[in-house]
């Protein structure tokens, strides 16, 4: 296999995914639509109830809607990240996974393709959002929005491979109401993206040892930082590690057979 | 490499070996010690009813299963060790279909040219090459979603051909079009046969499907039933039509 042909099989993975993107226009809204009431009704109504101390990497005192920003941008990638990994286990019945697996290409490279590709189209919609937020006073620097960029692909990444890594582990996730009571909820609300963990810890220390070390608050707090020109060290290497063992993990657990049984089972 | 390379010249006559191959979903045995061979340039048809393992060997043909013991082997190269020598040689039309309805003909070719790891250029000219064998020229900007059944399917042959594979898998493909479909895309393949020497496995469980010279292999539950042409089958079991034969032997097991 020369280099230039994993090239062309990553390039059609992409286009289609852009493609598909582009045609399915209502989903992208509804995505989007999601995390702006959130910014818009929670924001406003917890804005009275949370004070939020000066924590880092703000320097002054900021609105409750500057501080959940990050935290919506990780729901967006949360919810691409999980709907992606469904729509691969739809697609396997489908059968348009079935067509990914005839490439002659090695099939850890198809999937970390098509891994790639969803994170990059999810980019388009934190791009979209952030347009809209700069509309609702919620402005960092211009610079942050060039730093974001590699650290939200990397969370993207991160929140795709643990939708495929589940998607071939836990049978009973297969429909979105699983997902959603089960993973989604969970890591959201167990994580930074809503309060501060230090908020967090005054209720409850054991809520704050959960949130300390789940993956998605270190999602967050990776494109708070960067979203004001900054690098958090910690949360860069836990994503990145976590990243390298998610996809490994789920590129080896990748069974496309439990798709096919269940057809099986439904016909 | 130049062993694998100078083994797959030695057999090359053979396009597709299946040695005692098995396969069991849970308990129950979906193939059991299947062996078949193809011609380079054949045509076998796989005859089964509902649930005989035809679409479990395609799974297994298409990389999706694995099989629990025997080998799979594509022009001498063994699908479990050189998978990408193996796929390469390889065109596939599933039972289900798989093309994406709201892209246009030329965008799911696209796609696939470059799932195979063709380049833009020479992706256009074997895409521009099979749209007009399959006369789908004015299809080419279409959606999917626009046409009709016999036209989809001749899209996903046209798809499977792309690569220029030396054997063509066709689970099904005649399943949900009408009598002159079917009969069109018969003509099809049996044409692709003899003109570019693509071996062609085609399961189906239509008798009507067949001529009297195809090389047969009749599959009931994951196992060989009988194989041979069908001329000779029919002779060998004192049967004077297919659907009498076919009964036979799917009862008799």
């Amino acid at each position: 296999m020369k280099l230039s042909q994993y090239g062309y099989c990553f390039h059609g993975i992409l286009y289609r995914e852009l493609l598909r993107f582009v045609q399915q226009r209502s989903r992208f809204l509804s995505s989007l639509v999601r995390p702006l009431l959130w910014l818009m009704v929670f924001a406003a109504g917890f804005r009275a109830v949370l004070g939020v101390a000066i924590i880092p990497p703000y320097e002054t005192y900021i609105t409750y809607e500057v501080y959940i920003t990050p935290g919506l941008l990780g729901i967006i990638l949360l919810f691409n990240g999980m709907q992606g990994s469904l729509s691969m286990v739809y697609d396997r019945e489908m059968g348009s996974m079935r067509v990914l697996l005839t490439s002659p290409l090695p099939r850890a490279f198809v999937l970390v393709s098509k891994l790639l590709a969803l994170s990059l189209v999810s980019l388009f919609q934190v791009a979209a959002f952030l347009l809209v937020a700069w509309f609702f006073e919620i402005r960092p620097p211009l610079s942050g929005y060039l730093t974001l960029i590699p650290a939200a692909l990397l969370a993207a990444f991160m929140l795709a491979a643990m939708g495929l890594l589940l998607s071939s582990l836990i049978r009973q996730l297969e429909n979105f109401a699983g997902v959603m009571n089960f993973v989604v909820f969970p890591l959201f609300f167990l994580s930074s993206a809503l309060y501060p963990l230090w908020k967090l810890r005054e209720s409850s220390e054991w809520l704050y040892t959960i949130s300390a070390i789940n993956p998605f608050t270190h999602a967050v707090e990776l494109m708070r930082f960067a979203l004001y020109g900054q690098l958090n060290l910690t949360s860069l290497c836990v994503c990145l590690g976590l990243t390298l063992v998610i996809t490994f993990a789920a590129v080896r657990g990748f069974n496309p057979r439990r798709g096919l049984q269940q057809v099986k089972a439904g016909a | 490499m130049m062993n694998s390379d100078s083994n797959a010249c030695r057999t090359s006559g053979i396009a597709l070996r299946v040695e005692q191959v098995c396969f069991s979903y849970e308990r129950t045995a979906a193939l059991d010690h299947l062996s078949l061979q193809l011609a380079a340039g054949g045509f076998l048809a796989l005859l089964g009813p509902n649930g005989a393992g035809k679409s479990t060997l395609m799974a297994l043909l298409t990389g999706l299963l694995r099989p629990a013991s025997g080998r799979l082997e594509i022009f001498g190269y063994d699908l479990s060790r050189q998978p990408s020598l193996a796929m390469r040689q390889l065109g596939v039309v599933f039972q289900q279909p798989t093309l994406d309805l709201d892209l246009s003909v030329e965008q799911n070719l696209r796609y696939h040219c470059a799932l195979q790891g063709l380049s833009p250029g020479a992706a256009k000219l074997a895409i521009s090459e099979q749209l007009q064998r399959f006369a789908l020229d004015d299809c080419r900007q279409r959606r999917v979603r626009s046409l009709n059944g016999g036209h989809r399917r001749r899209v996903e042959l046209a798809r499977a051909l792309l690569h220029s594979p030396r054997l063509l898998l066709l689970d099904e493909p005649s399943v949900g079009l009408d009598i002159q479909s079917r009969r069109e895309l018969n003509e099809h393949v049996r044409a692709l046969c003899l003109q570019s020497g693509v071996a062609v496995l085609w399961t189906t469980h239509l008798l009507d499907e067949l001529l009297p010279q195809d090389q047969l292999l009749v599959l009931h539950k994951g196992r060989a039933q009988a194989q041979g042409r069908v001329a000779e089958l029919l002779l060998q079991h004192h049967s004077d039509n297919l659907n009498g034969l076919f009964n036979k032997l799917t009862e008799a097991a």
